[in-house]
């Protein structure tokens, strides 16, 4: 088992023609995940070959889905038009679509999730995230599949490269999947809706939660996680020496005043008996002695 | 990206919401000349200064003359307003205000819709509002997809207990915000105080606007807003190079992949120089990206190294798309462009995508100043050891 992605998912890619799009459905094709088709609007009934096999390409996202069956999408679109992609996907009734692209402008985000949850069929994850992996099963996104193998840990963050430092520091135990939600003021998925998928799969037997200062993502995680979370969680949270006021690079990680920042947050965590790592490696650590 | 209250009231006006006339001056001799203009018997000098807090901080003053606005004017500008210095004021016809209240539009990222905030009772700090009179606050969620609409507008003065008869002219006013939010891809649009005169009119007496970076590429007009004046030189060199850099205070320069990992190599940088000699703490942020070209690296390490605070540089990367090699390439080419100006030892942690051709590549380098750490902790102590050196 994993959460939301596994051998059965067919996953066709928004935006597969350009070459971001092109660069990673190699990628994900080499790891093994099922991709059967690729949407570009005004491209539909073209080819694109990948280790020699053909994928086709389709105008929209319910012509890929109704020659394919195909229930996930990967959108690589450019920001400018990755509102209509995923609108398309939502559409069409896709069970996860997974935004990668970033630099999406915020309204266009809030849009696209707001319609997706009137929609009620179709979760979003992202977007600016480095998609998920459920490890030797399938693998849609940028996070590379050769870190860890399939394992009991389940992970959810906000960041990409701390997902892959974090899968790097526990490559001998494995992840059942490892989310990457976006480091965006607005994602489609939240560190709750993780936890709680992760909660329910029986593979997963611990989870890491990592977060990042700006919002209040973690304290909620935090409450949710006395309420409804049996499973042990280890947690690591970064953006303590971030300046009050300031980017640092994910648009939603910025600490305005009081709230949101990461002594606020591991603070909230441990108060509900989740330890938090001072750094990446030790957080690793926790997580080796609940495992052991 | 923060508006100063002159854009503010210039996006206001555009959109049709009312506004006081007011005019930007840079000199005593310009504020004279506005106020002139203005022709008021009254005018407002206010300091633009992207913080809060300029009226107790003595940066807005009423004057009687245009003489008298130049005077004011020239008590203002210069001023030190929280750490940011005023270059400009705007100089605003005065008004005869019958009575203050608070309206805002914002990015809710709880939920992910927008947020409107309205009291009639305005004028004051709204934080200290929502604390000691929560119930004089209304917040009513705009569905992103609908927007501030009439029904949303009517609903919002009803709760906040507008008086019946200002209600319609409220609503219009806030309806009108909520198009300045929603066509100028704002995050936030505050109006504090929104204001009735005494002669019955609403206006929007101040505004606050934030402007979402993400959307500049459909905004051409937002070029007027850069303020590179008010910008670390260093960070403006940064932005035009393409890299996400964050000037700070310490004196280890940090360069990284993923603003998260980035985030966190400050933290294990600050932890680790905590018990040392002078306490070395992270000297920037600096996000390569992903995928980053040897290009891109040598470019962020020469703004590093062009920062006289840094002593020694770590380099942090997980090559998720990013290869370790392009990396190595990056320092060993900007090593060679800089030559003998290079002086600053620089650690090195790699890890992940093309990671044994990088470290090879750096092993054979064997330039004096590099050097490579197993762990981002043990590299995270070896900087801040040669920090505190």
């Amino acid at each position: 088992m994993a959460i939301w992605l596994d051998q059965n998912s067919k996953v066709i890619v928004q935006g597969m023609t350009g070459s971001e799009g092109r660069k990673h459905t190699q990628r994900m094709v080499v790891a093994g995940t099922r991709i059967v088709g690729g949407v570009t609007p005004g491209k539909g009934g073209q080819s694109v070959t990948f280790e020699e096999d053909p994928v086709p390409v389709f105008d929209t996202v319910a012509d890929a889905r109704d020659a394919t069956g195909a229930n996930t999408s990967v959108v690589f679109v450019p920001a400018p038009y990755a509102k209509a992609a995923v609108l398309d996907a939502i559409a069409a009734e896709i069970e996860l679509v997974v935004v990668i692209t970033e630099g999406i402008p915020v309204k266009d985000t809030a849009e696209f999730v707001a319609s997706a949850r009137r929609s009620g069929k179709t979760r979003i994850i992202g977007p600016n995230c480095p998609g998920l992996i459920s490890p030797g099963q399938s693998n849609v996104g940028i996070i590379p599949p050769n870190i860890a193998g399939a394992g009991p840990i389940g992970l959810v963050s906000k960041s990409g490269t701390l997902t892959y430092q974090m899968m790097f520091e526990l490559r001998d135990l494995g992840f059942s999947s490892a989310v990457g939600i976006g480091g965006d003021p607005v994602n489609g998925t939240s560190h709750i809706d993780a936890l709680s998928a992760f909660e329910d799969d029986p593979e997963t037997e611990a989870i890491v939660l990592i977060g990042e200062i700006g919002g209040d993502a973690e304290e909620r995680a935090a409450a949710y996680i006395a309420e409804h979370v049996s499973k042990p969680v280890v947690a690591y949270v970064a953006g303590f020496t971030a300046p009050v006021g300031k980017t640092m690079g994910h648009a939603g990680a910025i600490v305005t005043g009081s709230s949101g920042t990461a002594a606020a947050k591991k603070a909230a965590l441990e108060a509900v008996g989740v330890k938090v790592g001072r750094t990446p490696s030790e957080t690793a650590s926790l997580m080796r002695a609940i495992l052991a | 990206m923060d508006l100063f209250e002159y854009q503010a009231r210039d996006m206001f006006e555009a959109s049709g919401v009312p506004v006081l006339r007011g005019l930007v001056a840079t000199t005593p001799e310009e504020a004279e000349s506005a106020a002139a203009r203005l022709g008021t018997p009254v005018v407002v000098v206010k300091a633009q200064v992207k913080t809060g807090g300029r009226g107790k901080a003595g940066g807005v003053k009423l004057a009687r003359s245009p003489q008298e606005a130049a005077a004011r004017a020239a008590d203002i500008l210069g001023m030190d307003i929280k750490g940011h210095t005023v270059r400009q004021v705007m100089v605003a016809e005065g008004a005869e205000i019958a009575d203050e209240y608070y309206f805002s539009l914002l990015l809710d990222r709880t939920t992910g819709k927008y947020l409107a905030m309205c009291s009639v009772e305005g004028g004051m700090d709204i934080e200290t509002l929502a604390v000691e009179r929560p119930d004089a606050l209304v917040r009513f969620p705009i569905d992103p997809n609908a927007g501030l609409d009439a029904v949303a507008a009517a609903e919002i003065v009803a709760q906040a207990g507008f008086a019946e008869a200002d209600r319609d002219a409220v609503a219009s006013v806030l309806v009108r915000l909520g198009e300045v939010y929603r066509d100028n891809d704002a995050t936030l649009v505050e109006v504090n105080p929104l204001v009735k005169t005494a002669d019955g009119r609403i206006i929007a007496l101040d505004g606050k606007v934030t402007l979402d970076g993400n959307a500049e590429f459909r905004h051409p007009e937002w070029a007027q807003y850069r303020d590179e004046a008010s910008e670390d030189p260093l960070e403006v060199r940064a932005k035009a190079l393409d890299l996400n850099y964050v000037k700070l205070d310490g004196s280890v320069g940090i360069i990284g992949n993923g603003a998260g990992l980035v985030m966190s190599t400050l933290d294990v940088v600050a932890a680790a120089g905590a018990d040392l000699p002078g306490s070395p703490r992270p000297a920037n942020f600096l996000d390569i990206g992903g995928g980053a070209s040897a290009q891109v690296m040598a470019n962020g390490l020469e703004i590093i190294l062009s920062d006289p605070q840094v002593r020694v540089v770590f380099v942090n990367v997980f090559g998720g798309i990013t290869a370790c090699s392009e990396v190595a390439k990056g320092i060993i080419d900007a090593l060679g462009m800089l030559g003998e100006k290079a002086t600053k030892p620089i650690v090195v942690r790699l890890d992940g995508n093309a990671v044994k051709i990088g470290r090879h590549m750096l092993t054979e380098a064997a330039h004096p100043l590099v050097e490579l750490a197993d762990t981002m902790d043990a590299a995270a102590r070896r900087a801040a050891e040669l920090a505190a050196e």
